[in-house]
């Protein structure tokens, strides 16, 4: 992004040819804080989103779920805004508001009104820098993040297998600890765990404040200032520490073996680089691959496994491009009645064997190129799509000019390059497999 | 901390009416940013059209339009589909089948010729409908021993015992197997014609490409479905309690009351009374008092069902087996509460204050907007309700509340359905 503590505001729209997209532009007060403002002028409404750049994987040791858990907590108030008052005013203001935790990031937002931005940058900015915690409704939320997890795993066998496999797909990585937590984690996060987290990454100089809709950028830059610049600084943005994934040798394999598991299924996830870390252009041919191999039904392995050989009733394929460091790229199949999981995976790794030779003909990757950068035009319909795909890639250290290049990027990739990843990466030492099961 | 409330009085939405030269009635809000279009369209009848003994044609005929249409089988079709980004889905409702189209305009001519066939002329092949029956399948399977889905589905079957909408729209892994190329060949002719389709069109086209769109999608259909309206039916088992015994840490648990229909002169007091119990995400009184305050839930809430035959207020909430006694305790106290006080002013102007303000913002996607016209289409309420909608809800005084709470809470039985394994607790 932009660093340009003189100018006004940076419109970063300048200089590319013919880069679709909206006038973006960006600016960083005097704090540190990052501010980006997106024009979408089509309704009076506004998005506000402010980025925090600490996600799940940035918990400490022992203490998995913090991330997530001062999420909750942010809701609690300040001295000046009790308990409760942000969201009540939030929601007499006709706004609506949520938050979210990611292994990379955390991040708030609110969609009103335009006339009320300003309002809502007060409130926003106050909780950047006055979170007060009383012991009383920590507990209780506590309990609501308990439930959320047994809401979301305890019950779901799925969703057990999903963490076991990036367990074992990150052997060193915190990727491998769920964002959520670990129950017995959880259990003993306190008052004085949220308050040491939210001190070290709850700053201005951490923060990237993104505002999308029917707004002028001096004028979000003027209350900016008059808000979120009042906060002092610390002096740097706090230091991300960050194990470095080893290069795997072993393939790994996990079940998760359940009783109310009536439907089996396998899964597969490779250790691959991410858009961050790839060598040259690895990433955006993974994201080509990927949509090539597993994005629905014209897919490669939909062909092959669904409707040519018939084993299957569903499979695909995603990557998760988008992370600080060495990610996942994920295939998976759902079998049919007769069909056992070890003949499944067998058909699965013959299929994966067969990229090179049989996936890339030049219709299919036009195909995928096309789906590609068509959602790109789809997510400029949307103000709230744009602030979260810009405001994600700012929050792991990606520029603007990345993303508005990124479908001149997709549209590159060759034939060359897909075999050459498919090649170096879909291999077994790289791999989890893990197959979910009814218990016998 | 002083809310004013001034109804947002201008529409989010300046929608026009256009019949076109086929006579197919559209609504339309032309917006150039973006170069997208998107179609929302609902044809009447739906999941309620199938026999008790075969619920999941609808949905499986519905799955079936976009797997081979016309020359192209379903792999051809799909590619055709893929190779201009053309983004086109149909799902089965209770009371409807809905479809949904979006395209870049310039891929417009395609998409308009891919749809009409996926509407008039789709295959229906064997192969197609094998593959699909075993995804219907494995989507049963996948989630018939979830809580949520199986209080879910036991909860309709004992509200509505006897009536189609007792049952899953989707079917059952019986009813899947029974249905024949016959039975969704018959419900296509049936289910999809031009006198039971609401349509809208949102996006950077002129008229004259709205109706080419709409024409050459819909132009061809027969004039008219053939369908019947559900028997109205009134949610039954009140007062009763069932448990879905599951071996599981958390339960799930759903509860219903009477409701109030979209075409009731009540809806709206309804609505208001629903965000203040629990629709209201933060701030309504299930969310403060059964998660803010006790920890009990992640998620609690209540909604409306308005279905053709049925309205119903409906909520829901997950919490630990040994906490189900308590949640459900806290959940028909502030029932009983708020019927018998009502809300106060205070909690009513902030309500309205929501509901009003808060309008535009599903109105800020060309797809939204297409999908909202629609819907108030369906529901019969005239393109001025997009302007009239606020002050409807405006107008609402304690009064009107404190009467659809009489209506809505009654006498305070509820029919409750819980799946896991809750302490202390037995059926009822």
């Amino acid at each position: 992004m932009t660093v340009n503590p003189a100018a006004a505001i940076q419109r970063s729209n300048s200089g590319e040819d013919d880069t679709p997209g909206p006038d973006i532009s960006t600016c960083r007060l005097d704090n540190g804080l990052d501010l980006v403002v997106i024009p979408d002028r089509r309704v009076p409404v506004a998005t506000h989103m402010i980025w925090y750049r600490n996600g799940s994987a940035d918990d400490p040791i022992g203490q998995s779920g913090i991330a997530h858990f001062l999420e909750h907590l942010m809701f609690k108030g300040t001295e000046r805004h009790p308990a409760g008052e942000f969201s009540q005013v939030v929601s007499s203001l006709g706004g609506q508001e949520n938050a979210f935790t990611s292994y990379d990031y955390t991040a708030y937002f609110q969609r009103v009104a335009k006339e009320h931005l300003a309002t809502l940058m007060e409130f926003e900015s106050d909780r950047m820098a006055n979170l007060v915690l009383a012991d009383e409704v920590v507990a209780p939320e506590r309990d609501v993040v308990l439930e959320e997890r047994r809401m979301r795993v305890e019950t779901d066998p799925g969703a057990q297998l999903s963490e076991a496999m990036a367990s074992a797909l990150f052997v060193h990585h915190p990727y491998g600890i769920p964002i959520i937590g670990w129950m017995h984690e959880i259990e003993t996060l306190d008052r004085a765990h949220a308050l040491d987290y939210y001190k070290r990454f709850y700053t201005p100089e951490n923060a990237i404040l993104v505002v999308a809709g029917d707004v002028e950028a001096d004028a979000v830059r003027r209350l900016a200032e008059g808000t979120y610049g009042q906060i002092a600084p610390r002096g740097a943005a706090p230091k991300r520490l960050r194990p470095r994934e080893p290069d795997p040798r072993a393939m790994r394999r996990v079940t998760v073996a359940d009783p109310r598991v009536d439907q089996p299924l396998m899964q597969r996830l490779y250790l691959t680089p991410s858009s961050l870390t790839a060598p040259g252009r690895d990433a955006f041919a993974l994201e080509v691959l990927a949509e090539l191999i597993g994005g629905g039904p014209t897919s490669y392995l939909y062909r092959k496994i669904v409707l040519e050989r018939g084993v299957a009733v569903n499979a695909g394929a995603w990557y998760m491009s988008s992370a600080l460091d060495e990610t996942r790229f994920a295939v998976y199949a759902v079998p049919t009645p007769e069909v056992g999981l070890d003949q499944l995976e067998e058909m699965l790794d013959r299929a994966i064997a067969g990229i090179a030779d049989e996936a890339l003909d030049e219709k299919a990757i036009t195909r995928a190129k096309t789906q590609l950068i068509a959602e790109t035009t789809y997510a400029a319909d949307s103000q709230t799509s744009l602030a979260r795909i810009y405001g994600s890639a700012l929050a792991i250290g990606e520029t603007i000019d990345a993303v508005r290049r990124w479908p001149r990027d997709i549209e590159a990739v060759t034939r060359e390059e897909l075999a050459d990843v498919a090649a170096r990466y879909l291999v077994p030492r790289r791999a989890v497999t893990g197959h979910l099961l009814k218990a016998d | 901390m002083t809310i004013a409330v001034e109804p947002v009085s201008t529409a989010p939405a300046r929608a026009e009416r256009i019949v076109t030269p086929a006579g197919i009635e559209v609504w339309t809000v032309h917006s150039q940013v973006v170069p997208v279009a998107a179609m929302s369209f609902i044809f009447e009848g739906g999941a309620s059209q199938d026999g008790l003994d075969k619920p999941g044609i609808a949905q499986m005929m519905a799955q079936l339009l976009d797997e081979g249409a016309g020359p192209y089988p379903s792999d051809a079709y799909q590619e055709k589909l893929a190779e201009a980004a053309i983004e086109l889905s149909f799902n089965a409702g209770q009371d409807s089948i809905s479809g949904g189209l979006r395209t870049l305009t310039r891929n417009l001519d395609e998409a308009i010729s891919l749809t009409r066939l996926a509407l008039v002329e789709p295959r229906f092949d064997d192969e197609a409908i094998t593959r699909v029956r075993a995804q219907t399948s494995a989507g049963i399977r996948y989630q018939q021993n979830d809580p949520g889905v199986r209080a879910t589905k036991t909860f309709f079957a004992t509200a509505f015992p006897g009536h189609i909408y007792g049952l899953p729209n989707g079917g059952t892994l019986e009813s899947v197997e029974a249905i024949t190329r016959d039975d969704l060949v018959a419900a296509h002719a049936r289910l999809i014609a031009r006198d039971n389709l609401k349509v809208a069109v949102v996006g950077a086209l002129d008229e004259a490409q709205v109706i080419a769109l709409v024409d050459g999608v819909f132009g061809d259909l027969p004039a008219h479905a053939g369908i019947v309206a559900p028997p109205a039916v009134s949610i039954t088992a009140l007062g009763t309690r069932t448990i879905v015994d599951l071996d599981v840490p958390q339960s799930v648990i759903r509860f219903g009351m009477n409701g109030i229909g979209w075409r009731d002169p009540d809806f709206i007091p309804a609505f208001v009374l629903n965000h203040i119990l629990g629709g209201g995400v933060f701030t309504s009184r299930l969310f403060q008092e059964v998660r803010e305050k006790r920890g009990l839930a992640y998620s609690v809430g209540t909604g409306l069902v308005s279905l053709r035959g049925a309205a119903m207020t409906w909520g829901f909430t997950a919490t630990k087996n040994e906490r189900v006694v308590e949640a459900l305790e806290v959940i028909a106290g502030q029932i009983e509460t708020l019927k018998a006080e009502g809300p106060s002013e205070e909690e009513l102007t902030k309500a309205k204050a929501y509901l009003t303000g808060s309008y535009p913002l599903a109105f800020d996607t060309s797809t939204k907007i297409a999908q909202q016209l629609a819907q108030i289409a369906f529901e019969g309420l005239g393109i001025d309700y997009i302007a009239r909608r606020n002050a409807l809800v405006a107008a609402v005084t304690r009064e009107d509340v404190m009467r659809a709470a009489s209506r809505v809470l009654g006498d305070g039985r509820m029919l409750v359905v819980i799946a896991g394994r809750p302490e202390g607790l037995a059926a009822v």
